[in-house]
């Protein structure tokens, strides 16, 4: 199966790394990928609070370019991307005015069901056994927290995927990788999200929440699918530590980037060296074994 | 035939869109029409009496009454005719306030409507044929399926009355759901010491017959004549002989293997078990699937100690059948799986509030066994976990119920009180706890319900808090319950030691499977369907059987005691005569033109038709014909619509009768 793929503006700039890491996964798993030709913004934040019609067709926008394109399907691994298409294209199928009125906007007539995929979705349906297969490096000494934040899997009645309270399919794919998953109690709950910006204390103190109890259970690293989600546990760490001075930097990563390593490839070539907070495997290692 | 036709007014219900004095003339020219009418409230007294009146009169031999709908007045107008000497089926209703008058606004058109539907009537009742009410016998015995209170006081109710008895209890012992809880609300009675003398009386009274441990297998057969097999599940425990001293459960060496479902499995029990101690009857069970002897054929510690040498390791299931004439249902409810995976692939769990991985997250049972004098810690409220006394527990109302997302919508109904009642338990055994309840709503609808939470609020000190949970999870030993307080608008967390949930009440396992083996209806739920919600509560829409207890919708003891003695006294009224009197609105086969394709076999939702051999001279069986058991025929019409030889009449609807109708138009 081939896949459309839908970027987003975070992976473009912010999340360049995850971008990164996703390309050369796949490109590693021998999964096929189009991108989707002019793609523009998914009607995300500011357009969907201000302005339910343009992000509607924002979003129902880059679904017909896919449509126009040949493509069956989209895969979009930013959760608020994930989350606006699968959202806008639910809309105009239980809506006929506003399908109407997203046609005409975009002088088009939507008529292929265009199946929008999380990253999740992706790596369960053809990632798996190949993951396995391909395994060069032993992960076993990660004990890693999967958190979902709240977009990945909601919501439940429209994205039928996944306990919206209790998911775990991103563990699933962490066993493929050989890493570890640990049992913990944050796994949905609130990062501050777009707080980031105007109300950075929110997002401190929520975010180190998430990282306090990911440690408590015995995490040594955090996987996480969503852009908003590293911004606020990777970048805001610095900020963590001068309200916490005895924060300890917690390395925080995407996903891809994991699979990555269990594929054999290296920090660096992940993107890895592009996050805030320090993460080197062999340290990881030498870590463990030092506490051990 | 002399026809006579009465109009009704129906006050103004008919008569303000529909001109009621032309309708009547127009009919008085129809053919056959002898005598035409019209009359503000026929209904009424003086509205029969004119009905009456005419028929002596005119000599009538059929009436067509233009009214409301059949559903309201057609019994009392049959009866009218019958009183002046017109069998009950020359009578027939055209429906012109529900069909006609209630649903138009242009006078001019609907009274053209009315005059079509009266001659559509009239065109009918010149084809119909008097028809004679069927009579059926009746068995005086009664069939009652669960021995919970609903079971109990509906056997005993009914035996009382001097009817014979059969109750089938699927469990060892009856008692139910009631035998387990700890004290009832709103008084805070004992819930044993008021149930068990009820058992008693049902094991000792002659007309009882009791059969625990045993099922329906199948049922046969119409209202006064059913045929029940019921399957007895091997005890291995000879009945006769068993004294119930004990001694097997004592000396059984399997203590840990078994979890033990009466206490909610929050105990173990022997593989040779009685429920518990006030078991009725009070003889126990041997668990094949854990017993020594029936993997390895070794141990027979039982059978080494039992000095009346009642244990039969040998014992197989048996079949009975019993001749009954009513059937009450009263298979009763569990509660709804709260784990992550709820096991029964119509709801979703409840992973977020972790049941079954944290086990100090306990349901409501789980509660009263705790609560109980006889439960696992002799009535000491203290965790699962480790046996500390809680000093913190949070109950959450609504786990399942009215939660669409989990795919139940309704609402269980019992969970404000047993809650309220919980949280006052624990608030008196642990002066210094602290009790935390979230609710949604507070439904305490009965007698003395409210005050009974008001004194949960006001003298035990429960802290209610309007909100739902969104998650359960622990830390250092506590379990931290985050949740809103929607009356102040704030997120909360509790740190509790404990945690109970008030989960859903749903049918009992197999629920679907029996409805489907007797012959009743159920939602989408699995909770049995009654003939009217308002009027016929107890009632199937199978004739002869009854609906008792929280197998209908979620009950506390108090309604379902007294659904219990309206069933039973439904079956109490239809054994008060030797035969059963039927309307005669059933299907009949035209042997000679039947086909026997069976397919009105397949369609009949009654299972009334049955193969029939038609023989030649000699005996010798030369075709299969479909034959219709007219104690079992509802007279729904469905075979007649689908029989493709048109071998099949409805009596009073037959095909003559319906064409005339059509050609009328």
């Amino acid at each position: 199966m081939k896949y459309g793929y839908f970027p987003g503006c975070s992976l473009t700039s912010s999340a360049k790394e995850y971008d990164i890491s996703l390309r050369k996964v796949i490109d590693k798993l021998g999964i096929s990928f189009d991108e989707i030709n002019d793609w523009s913004c998914c009607g995300a934040t500011s357009a969907h609070v201000t302005n339910h019609k343009l992000s509607t067709a924002l979003a129902m926008r880059n679904i017909m370019l896919a449509e126009q394109q040949g493509l069956d399907n989209i895969i979009a691994p930013c959760a608020a991307c994930y989350n606006r298409l699968i959202i806008s294209q639910n809309e105009i199928g239980k809506h006929s005015g506003i399908r109407k009125e997203t046609e005409d906007l975009l002088s088009v007539k939507f008529k292929k069901d265009i199946k929008v995929f999380n990253i999740l979705e992706l790596f369960l349906k053809s990632g798996i056994n190949k993951i396995i297969e391909n395994r060069k490096r032993e992960l076993s000494e990660l004990k890693a927290a999967c958190y979902y934040g709240c977009l990945l899997v909601r919501p439940a009645a429209i994205t039928k995927f996944d306990d919206a309270e209790e998911p775990e399919s991103m563990e699933k794919i962490i066993e493929a990788t050989g890493a570890g998953a640990v049992d913990w109690n944050y796994k949905t709950e609130c990062c501050g999200a777009a707080h980031s910006i105007a109300r950075r204390d929110i997002v401190v103190d929520l975010s180190k929440k998430i990282l306090d109890d990911a440690i408590t259970h015995g995490a040594n690293v955090m996987v996480v699918a969503c852009p908003m989600c590293h911004t606020n546990l990777d970048m805001r760490q610095r900020a963590m530590k001068r309200k916490y001075p005895d924060h300890k930097e917690f390395p925080v990563l995407y996903l891809t980037e994991l699979i990555g390593l269990s594929l054999g490839m290296d920090e660096k070539e992940l993107g890895i060296d592009l996050h805030y907070t320090n993460f080197k495997y062999a340290d990881t290692l030498l870590n463990n074994s030092a506490k051990g | 035939m002399k026809i006579g036709v009465f109009i009704c007014h129906c006050g103004e219900n008919i008569s303000s869109t529909v001109d009621c004095p032309r309708v009547a003339d127009v009919c008085r020219g129809y053919s056959g029409v002898e005598y035409s009418v019209d009359y503000k409230y026929m209904c009424s007294d003086p509205g029969q009496n004119l009905i009456k009146n005419a028929i002596h009169k005119y000599d009538l031999d059929a009436i067509v009454v233009g009214s409301c709908s059949p559903h309201m007045h057609e019994r009392t107008f049959r009866n009218a005719a019958v009183s002046a000497g017109i069998n009950p089926f020359m009578v027939e209703i055209a429906n012109l306030r529900e069909h006609c008058s209630w649903v138009h606004d242009d006078i001019e058109a609907s009274s053209r409507k009315a005059i079509e539907l009266m001659r559509m009537a009239i065109e009918k009742v010149k084809r119909d044929k008097p028809l004679t009410k069927i009579k059926v016998p009746v068995t005086k015995r009664v069939l009652v399926i669960g021995g919970g209170i609903a079971g109990i006081q509906a056997a005993l109710d009914t035996a009382n009355a001097g009817y014979e008895v059969v109750l089938v209890e699927k469990e060892p012992s009856i008692g139910g759901h009631m035998s387990q809880l700890s004290e009832t609300f709103p008084t805070l009675d004992c819930s044993q010491c008021i149930l068990t003398p009820r058992m008693v009386e049902v094991h000792q009274h002659p007309k009882i017959k009791l059969m625990t441990y045993s099922e329906v297998e199948r049922v046969e057969g119409f209202i006064g004549n059913f045929k029940v097999t019921i399957k007895k599940k091997a005890r291995h425990i000879n009945e006769d002989k068993c004294s119930g001293c004990g001694m097997c459960i004592t000396k059984c060496p399997i203590k840990k293997k078994a979890y033990n479902s009466f206490e909610e499995d929050l105990a173990f029990r022997p593989a040779v078990y009685v429920p518990f101690p006030q078991a009725i009857p009070n003889i126990p069970v041997i668990d094949e699937t854990v017993c020594t002897y029936y993997k390895t054929g070794k141990c027979g510690m039982c059978l080494k100690v039992c000095d009346r040498e009642a244990i039969d390791f040998a014992q197989k299931d048996t079949m009975h059948v019993a001749d009954v004439g009513a059937i009450i249902v009263a298979t009763g409810f569990k509660l709804y799986n709260i784990e992550k995976k709820s096991g029964d692939s119509k709801y979703k769990g409840y992973g977020e509030y972790g049941y079954g991985k944290y086990r100090d997250v306990i349901d409501g049972l789980q509660f009263e066994r705790i609560a109980s004098a006889s439960g696992p810690t002799s009535g000491e409220i203290k965790r699962p976990s480790d046996g500390r006394v809680p000093k913190k527990i949070a109950f959450i109302q609504c786990v399942g119920s009215r939660d669409d997302s989990k795919g139940i919508s309704y609402c269980s109904k019992i969970c404000c009180m047993y809650t309220a009642k919980q949280a006052m338990l624990y608030r008196h055994k642990v002066h210094d706890g602290e009790a935390y309840i979230f609710y949604m709503d507070i439904r305490a609808g009965g007698k003395m319900y409210e005050e009974f939470v008001r004194r949960a609020i006001e003298e035990d000190k429960v802290k209610y808090i309007r909100g739902r949970v969104s998650r359960i999870y622990e830390e250092d030993g506590k379990y931290i319950v985050k949740g809103e307080d929607t009356l102040a608008g704030m997120p909360v967390e509790i740190d509790a030691d404990m945690v109970v949930l008030a989960t859903a009440m749903i049918p009992q396992d197999g629920a679907e499977s029996l409805a489907r083996t007797i012959g009743i209806p159920y939602d989408k739920y699995g909770f049995f369907n009654e003939a009217h919600p308002k009027l016929r509560p107890v009632e199937s829409t199978t004739a002869g059987v009854f609906l008792a207890g929280a197998c209908q919708s979620p009950k506390d003891i108090p309604e379902s005691v007294s659904m219990a003695s309206a069933a039973a006294s439904k079956a109490i009224i239809l054994f008060a005569n030797d035969t059963l009197e039927r309307e005669p609105v059933v299907a009949k086969v035209n042997e000679d033109i039947c086909a026997g394709c069976f397919y009105c076999m397949k369609v009949c939702p009654y299972g009334a038709v049955e193969v029939k051999d038609v023989k030649d001279m000699n005996g010798i069986v030369y075709k299969e014909v479909a034959y219709i058991n007219q104690g079992v025929c509802q007279g729904c019409g469905t075979c007649t619509a689908t029989c493709l030889s048109k071998s099949i009449e409805l009596a009073g609807f037959n095909n003559e009768e319906i064409f005339a109708e059509i050609a009328a138009l």
